[in-house]
């Protein structure tokens, strides 16, 4: 019974299993960028057969990174991950720690650097004053009584040794924050024209859902502007929150720069321009008395306030360049109505009997957000900043480690030295001879090099 | 003097630098060595400059975005990053036979760049969903990972050059010849291993800095869009060669191979996927 847990537990825990299970994914993902993904059941028929559609059905390859065989994969991965970390750990905290005074002084002889010295004083002395000369080095020192003489153990950066782990430990972080994304996060969307107000949004799992915002979202404004080669240059969003009728946010939103609001995000995502409606905004020059209207074309504006009545009266165009030119109506009550003509995101002066005014006009734009809830994000975050820094310290940074054994040696004593490191072998090698160097070096100690 | 002119110089140089590099390889012509050298440093340096014109020429246009936006752009970049890659592992380990395995990388590049009708090499304005920095981190970190790969896949070939001559040699009691001048096979893999773990942390920050681009600019870390997962797909490779070594009886041919697999999947993911198959990314 022990025995046969414990070949589950070797396999679960096997780097055969990791290579095994990465090697799988590597190809599995592959059919889903071959295969069009999130297309309907007829697609498929289309295009692949009946019978292949029936089997893509049944494996879901229209969805297949989420198919029960391609997440249990997954599983199996963070399965491994988690039992070869349990089973390895305990190695590698021994590995750091006391265990290390338990070394015999036959291993430290047989170490890749090593040295030995002699003392002309006695074990007690010799000890003595090695220990104080190591005490004021870089190296964390540990020193322990043995049978034939003592111990020194000293290490630099043994913390290192959980760089590995903490690799593996943040793919599990990652998963979990994607989990946690999936189980409490949506995404929806919303067109949403200027100057209209928004509760809700839609889900865009297809149902057409309307999630409740829980505030209001106002569009005061979107522009869109163009590079001299007709290419798009930016979409840019004046967003407003409202709580109870108060604004609480206000943003400009433009493509890479969401808006962030009680959990949600909004995000720049695309635009409509909105048939036969327009945006006239008006200024009398005088009385510095502005306005914004919302125009609809062959219908009477008014403007009570300085008397004013306007209207599109008619279109022409597109041009070459796809711009249309309106024909504007406009009347203050005194002397004849002004005609005239213009292009859209353009001011004109009209030149007025008592005064003059600016008009102008512009398309009414629906903005098109996309709204993200997620709260594992944060999660996927934290996971990749380990998984960096894990990778860092498992790439470039070493564990080092170096014993010295004091013995007896007639009247005098003999201290052998020998050191390991993990990594960098090379780089220790200068190391370890810089280190057994300064030992002589050091008047305190009177060693000679054996 | 402007951009395209350095960039171009720069393809000659670097197809003169391959030259001599094979040279000292092929004709054990160690003397030419430093003239080699001095010829890919000349080139890097023009090279430099030429980026450097080219994001300054963007200014003067007015659509002001650094020199990495675009396929064109990018081959420059790729073949820039090789090229420091490589004179790093030149001046560390003191050996230019590596150079014949390398350096063709960043002509070929180059080249690619300079001569293909597929795509153009004008300076254009850029889209609204590709200003950000996010995206230059992105690309500056891919290809810095692409780099080490390029140069570990010519490391890779280098070793089973050694091994297949070693074994032949071997066989009929003979020295092995043009072969030998090739470093020892334990210190290819070391280096093979080397430049896989920098490509690896490059690798993985440019996956990561394309998820958080992707999600400020869209909402979605991951959406499983083609070309992210290729990025993917080449990580578990290159994941694989990293573990190769922690089982018994997956030696230095393996993590060799493995090298080399991981360098098409590189080159799937940067090239293939953009004209094989439908995603979001315009270029690599
Ligand atoms: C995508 C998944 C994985 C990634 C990105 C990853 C990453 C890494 C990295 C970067 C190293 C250091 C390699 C080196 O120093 O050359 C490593 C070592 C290792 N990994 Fe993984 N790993 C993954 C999955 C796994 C799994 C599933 C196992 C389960 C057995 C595993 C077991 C090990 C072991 C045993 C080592 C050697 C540790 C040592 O230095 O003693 N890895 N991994």
């Amino acid at each position: 019974m022990k025995k046969e847990k414990n070949a589950l537990w070797e396999f679960f825990a096997s780097v055969k299993l990791a290579l095994f299970v990465l090697i799988v994914l590597a190809i599995t993902s592959i059919i889903g960028t071959i295969i069009p993904q999130g297309e309907s059941y007829g697609f498929y028929v289309g295009k692949y057969g009946p019978t292949t559609a029936q089997v893509f059905k049944l494996l879901n390859v229209p969805d297949m990174y989420n198919a029960w065989w391609f997440l249990s994969f997954l599983v199996l991965l963070s399965i491994n991950l988690t039992v070869c970390s349990i089973e390895r750990l305990p190695n590698v905290l021994r590995l750091m720690g006391k265990e290390n005074l338990k070394t015999d002084s036959l291993r430290i002889s047989r170490m890749r650097s090593r040295a030995a010295f002699f003392a002309a004083s006695s074990v007690e002395e010799s000890a003595g004053k090695l220990k104080e000369a190591l005490g004021s080095s870089r190296w964390k020192m540990m020193q322990s009584d043995v049978e034939d003489g003592v111990l020194f153990f000293l290490q630099k950066g043994a913390w290192t040794r959980l760089g590995v782990f903490t690799v593996h430990f943040s793919i599990l972080v990652i998963f979990a924050g994607a989990i946690i994304g999936s189980l409490f996060g949506y995404k929806a969307s919303i067109m949403l024209p200027e100057g209209a107000r928004t509760d809700f949004v839609y889900l865009s799992d297809g149902s057409g859902t309307k999630m409740p915002l829980g505030f209001t979202l106002r569009c005061d404004r979107f522009d869109l502007s163009y590079y001299d080669t007709g290419a798009p240059k930016e979409y840019r969003s004046r967003l407003v929150v409202e709580k109870d009728g108060k604004e609480l946010l206000a943003k400009e939103v433009i493509v890479n720069d969401p808006l962030q609001y009680g959990g949600l995000t909004f995000y720049q995502a695309s635009y409509q321009g909105l048939e036969n409606q327009y945006f006239a905004d008006i200024e009398n020059r005088s009385t510095k008395a502005r306005q914004k209207f919302l125009v609809t074309p062959r219908k009477e504006s008014k403007w009570p306030d300085q008397g004013v009545t306007f209207g599109i009266v008619g279109r022409m165009g597109p041009d070459w360049q796809g711009k249309y030119r309106h024909k504007i109506w406009f009347s203050d009550g005194q002397g004849a109505p002004s005609q005239f003509q213009m292009e859209e995101n353009a001011t004109v002066v009209v030149q007025r009997p008592g005064t003059e005014y600016t008009f102008f006009l512009k398309q009414r734009f629906a903005t098109g957000l996309q709204v993200a809830k997620d709260p594992g994000v944060w999660w996927v975050y934290i996971g990749c900043t380990l998984m960096l820094l894990g990778l860092y310290v498992a790439f470039f940074t070493s564990h080092r480690r170096i014993w010295l054994h004091v013995s007896r040696e007639g009247s005098r004593s003999r201290v052998l030295v020998g050191g390991l490191s993990n990594k960098d072998k090379l780089g220790f090698e200068n190391e370890f001879s810089r280190f057994s160097e300064s030992l002589t070096e050091n008047g305190r100690l009177n060693l000679t090099k054996e | 003097m402007n951009s395209s002119q350095l960039l171009g110089a720069t393809t000659f140089l670097y197809l003169f630098a391959s030259v001599l590099y094979a040279a000292i390889f092929i004709f054990r012509a160690q003397k030419l060595g430093i003239v080699a050298t001095g010829v890919i440093v000349i080139g890097f340096l023009v090279q430099t400059a030429g980026i450097i014109m080219r994001w300054v020429e963007s200014y003067q246009i007015g659509y002001g975005h650094a020199p990495l936006s675009n396929m064109y752009e990018s081959l420059v970049f790729f073949s820039w990053a090789i090229v420091v890659f490589y004179l790093g592992l030149e001046l560390k380990f003191k050996n230019r036979i590596i150079g014949a395995f390398a350096v063709p990388f960043a002509f070929l590049s180059m080249a690619y760049a300079s001569f293909s009708t597929e795509f153009g090499q004008e300076i254009k304005p850029l889209v609204p969903a590709l200003q950000s920095n996010w995206l230059i981190a992105h690309v500056v970190a891919c290809f810095i990972g692409y780099a080490a790969f390029a140069v570990a896949c010519g490391l890779g070939i280098m070793y089973l050059m050694k091994d297949r001559g070693k074994k032949g040699a071997a066989a009929v009691g003979k020295d092995e010849g043009l072969l030998g001048t090739l470093p020892d096979l334990k210190i290819i893999d070391d280096i093979i291993h080397k430049s896989l773990v920098f490509g690896f942390l490059w690798l993985s920050t440019g996956i990561i800095t394309g998820a958080i681009w992707a999600n400020s600019a869209w909402g979605t870390y991951w959406s499983w869009d083609p070309k992210e997962t290729w990025s993917l797909i080449t990580w578990f490779v290159y994941a694989v060669a990293l573990h190769a070594r922690f089982t018994k009886g997956w030696g230095g041919k393996w993590i060799a191979w493995l090298a080399i697999l991981g360098f098409l999947a590189v080159l799937f993911t940067y090239y293939g996927v953009n004209f094989l198959l439908s995603g979001l990314h315009s270029y690599g």
